[in-house]
C-alpha cells in the first residue's frame, strides 16, 4: 500500500505504525459527566466497518507526522490522507 | 426431522473400497429453513458449527438452525494452520483452552469422524533470560490448570530440531517451552464431523442464508432477518468471528473489535522432517508440516483493518525472512499457496462468550488468531451459555463487560491496541 502523503507524496505503508480509527482524535472531556463511560467506548469500541474507513497512521520512519488516512477496508485502496493536526483543528473550528 | 445416520468404521471404508465406493452418502441434509426455531445460530464456522452440535447433543435442545452465508466451513475454520494447544499465562483463559485440550482428545470418538486430531507436541522457542523466565511462568500456569509444560534446555531442543539455526547472532536459541499434548487437527475434518453430529442430532443446517437484521422487540430478540426470509427464535447466537462487528451492529451494538488480515502458508510436500509445531514468536514466524508433507507457516497479522480475506506483500517477506533466520534449509522449499482470513481481533486479545444487553441475544466472538484450538470449548460454552443462561465455569471471565469494567485478559499486555496482541 502506498499512502499519499500531503507534505512528502507516495510513501510506503511500510513506514508507518497503524494505530486505528481516526474518530480517537475525539477524546472525551475527563471532567464532564459520564466521564467514565465515556472513556470506556472511547478506548475500546469501534465501527470496524467494512468499507471506508478513515484510519490514524504515524510516519514512524518518516517525518513522524500523524495523517487521517482514507482506506476501503473491503479493498485496501487508499482514497486520501491528510494531516491529523488539521483535521483535528478543524473539527475545532479553529485554523492552523 | 433426523439426519441418516452412516457410521464411519475401518471395516465400512474396506467394504467401500470393494464395491466400488457407492455406498457413501452425503454428510448431512439440506433443509429449508422453518419459520420458526427455539435456538438460531448464526455462522456455520467452527465455533457456530460445535455450538449446534452441543446444545443438540450435550444439552438436549431441540428446534435449533444454524444459519451460514456461504457454505459450512467457508471461513476461518478452513483457512487456519490448524494448530492446537493450551499454552496460555492468565487464569481468564488457560483453564478454557485445557478444557478445549481435553474435548480435542475424546471428540473424534464422541462425533465419529476423522479429525486427524494429531497431539505431536508445539516448542515455544526461548532465546533470552527475560524469556525463559516468562515461560517457566507460563509453563506453571499451565500445570496449575491442569495442562502439561516443559521446559526444555538446549541440548532437548537440539535433539529434537537439530536443523535450527542455534546460533543466530541475534536470535540464538536458549531452550524451550514445550506442551506434548498440542498439535494440530485437519481443520475442515473439524468442521465436517461437527456438522454431521449436529445434523444427525436434528439441528438445521442452512446453508446460503445471510443473516442482514434482528427482530427486537422491547429489548428482546425475537428472531433473525435472512436473504432467505424471516426466521423467529427464542434466543439467538452469534458465532461469525471476523465478521462480528457488522452483524452485531445489525442490532445496534458497537464491539471492543477490529477486524484484521493474517495470511498463511504451504511449501511443496516434502519428506518429513519438522517434528511438531515450533514457534519463534520473537521472529514472527511459526512451522508445522502437514500429513501430506507440505510445510505449513505463517507469522503476525497484517495490522489494519481489512475485510480483504488477503494479506500484502511485506508480510510475506517478513514470514519468509523468520523462516530463513530459523530454519535456513527452509529456502531451498518452493511455496505453493499463500492466504488469508478475517481475524476479530479483540481490545485485549482473548475472546467473548457471553449474553449482550439485549436479552436473548448471545456473542461468541474476539478469537484473534488463535480460534480453531478453541472450537471444541467455545462451542460447549456458548452452548451452556444459550442452554442455561449461565456461563461455563472455565468460560466465566470472558465477558462483554469486562473492558469498560476494567478487568481486562491481556496476555501481552499491550494495553487496548489490536494490532499489537
Ligand atoms: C491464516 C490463519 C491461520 C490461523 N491459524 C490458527 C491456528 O494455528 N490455531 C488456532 O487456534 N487458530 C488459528 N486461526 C484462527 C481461527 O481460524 C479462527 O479464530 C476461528 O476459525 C474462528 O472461528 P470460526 O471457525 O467460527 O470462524 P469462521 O469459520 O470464520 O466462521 C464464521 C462464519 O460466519 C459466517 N457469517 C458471517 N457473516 C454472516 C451473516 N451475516 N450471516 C450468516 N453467516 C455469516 C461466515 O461466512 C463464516 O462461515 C487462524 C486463522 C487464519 C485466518
Amino acid at each position: 500500500m502506498l499512502i499519499p502523503h500531503p507534505l512528502l507524496g507516495l510513501r510506503d505503508a511500510q513506514e508507518f505504525v497503524y494505530l486505528g480509527d481516526a474518530s480517537l482524535l475525539n477524546r472525551p472531556d475527563g471532567m464532564a459527566e459520564g466521564a467514565a463511560e465515556a472513556f470506556g467506548d472511547y478506548v475500546y469500541l469501534r465501527d470496524n466497518p467494512a468499507g471506508v474507513h478513515r484510519e490514524l497512521w504515524f510516519h514512524e520512519q518518516g517525518d513522524r507526522s500523524w495523517l487521517v488516512v482514507t482506506r476501503d477496508t473491503t479493498t485496501h485502496e487508499i482514497l486520501g490522507a491528510e494531516l491529523a493536526r488539521d483535521v483535528a483543528l478543524a473539527a475545532k473550528g479553529g485554523a492552523a | 426431522m433426523k439426519g441418516v445416520l452412516m457410521r464411519f468404521s475401518g471395516f465400512r471404508v474396506f467394504k467401500e473400497a470393494l464395491s466400488g465406493h457407492k455406498g457413501w452418502a452425503p454428510l448431512w441434509r439440506n433443509p429449508d429453513p422453518q419459520p420458526e426455531y427455539d435456538y438460531v445460530i448464526v455462522g456455520g464456522g467452527g465455533h457456530g458449527l460445535a455450538t449446534a452440535y452441543y446444545l443438540a447433543t450435550t444439552f438436549r435442545k431441540s428446534r435449533i438452525a444454524l444459519l451460514e452465508r456461504g457454505w459450512l466451513g467457508q471461513g476461518n475454520i478452513g483457512r487456519n494452520t490448524t494448530i492446537i494447544r493450551s499454552n496460555y499465562l492468565l487464569p481468564g483463559n488457560e483453564p478454557f483452552y485445557e478444557f478445549s485440550m481435553k474435548l480435542w482428545e475424546g471428540m473424534e470418538q464422541a462425533f465419529n469422524f476423522n479429525a486427524m486430531v494429531s497431539q505431536r507436541g508445539i516448542l515455544n522457542l526461548i532465546h533470552t533470560d527475560g524469556q525463559r523466565d516468562a515461560y517457566r511462568r507460563r509453563g506453571n500456569a499451565m500445570l496449575l490448570a491442569g495442562a502439561d509444560a516443559e521446559l526444555l534446555d538446549v541440548a532437548q531442543v537440539r535433539e529434537m530440531a537439530p536443523f535450527l539455526n542455534f546460533d543466530n547472532a541475534r536470535f540464538p536459541i536458549k531452550g524451550g517451552l514445550m506442551q506434548r499434548r498440542a498439535g494440530t487437527a485437519r481443520h475442515d475434518g473439524v468442521a465436517w464431523g461437527y456438522a454431521r453430529g449436529a445434523d444427525l442430532a436434528g439441528v438445521d443446517l442452512i446453508q446460503n442464508c445471510e443473516v442482514t437484521g434482528f427482530r427486537i422487540e422491547e429489548g428482546r430478540v425475537r428472531g433473525v432477518e435472512t436473504s432467505r426470509g424471516s426466521i423467529g427464535a427464542q434466543k439467538v447466537g452469534v458465532a461469525v468471528a471476523g465478521n462480528s462487528s457488522r452483524v452485531m451492529a445489525l442490532a445496534g451494538m458497537r464491539l471492543p473489535i477490529e477486524s484484521h488480515a493474517l495470511q498463511a502458508f504451504v511449501s511443496e510436500g516434502l519428506k518429513p522432517t519438522i517434528p511438531g509445531v515450533i514457534t519463534f514468536g520473537a521472529g514472527h514466524f511459526y512451522v508445522s508440516q502437514s500429513d501430506k508433507g507440505g510445510l505449513v507457516f505463517g507469522g503476525d497479522i497484517e495490522g489494519y483493518n481489512s475485510y480483504a480475506q488477503r494479506g500484502n506483500l511485506p508480510t510475506v517477506e517478513d514470514v519468509a525472512e523468520g523462516g530463513m533466520a530459523l530454519m535456513p534449509m527452509i529456502g531451498r522449499a518452493r511455496l505453493l499457496r499463500s492466504w488469508g482470513g478475517l481475524m476479530d481481533m479483540s481490545m485485549d486479545g482473548s475472546p467473548i462468550i457471553d449474553k449482550t444487553p439485549i436479552e436473548g441475544l448471545m456473542l461468541n466472538a474476539g478469537w484473534c488468531y488463535g480460534g480453531f484450538k478453541a472450537t471444541p470449548a467455545s462451542g460447549y460454552c456458548f452452548a451452556h451459555l444459550l442452554a442455561t443462561d449461565t456461563p461455563h465455569p472455565t468460560a466465566r471471565a470472558l465477558r462483554l463487560d469486562r473492558f469498560a469494567r476494567g478487568y481486562v485478559i491481556d496476555e501481552k499486555g499491550v494495553g487496548a491496541t489490536p494490532n499489537l496482541h
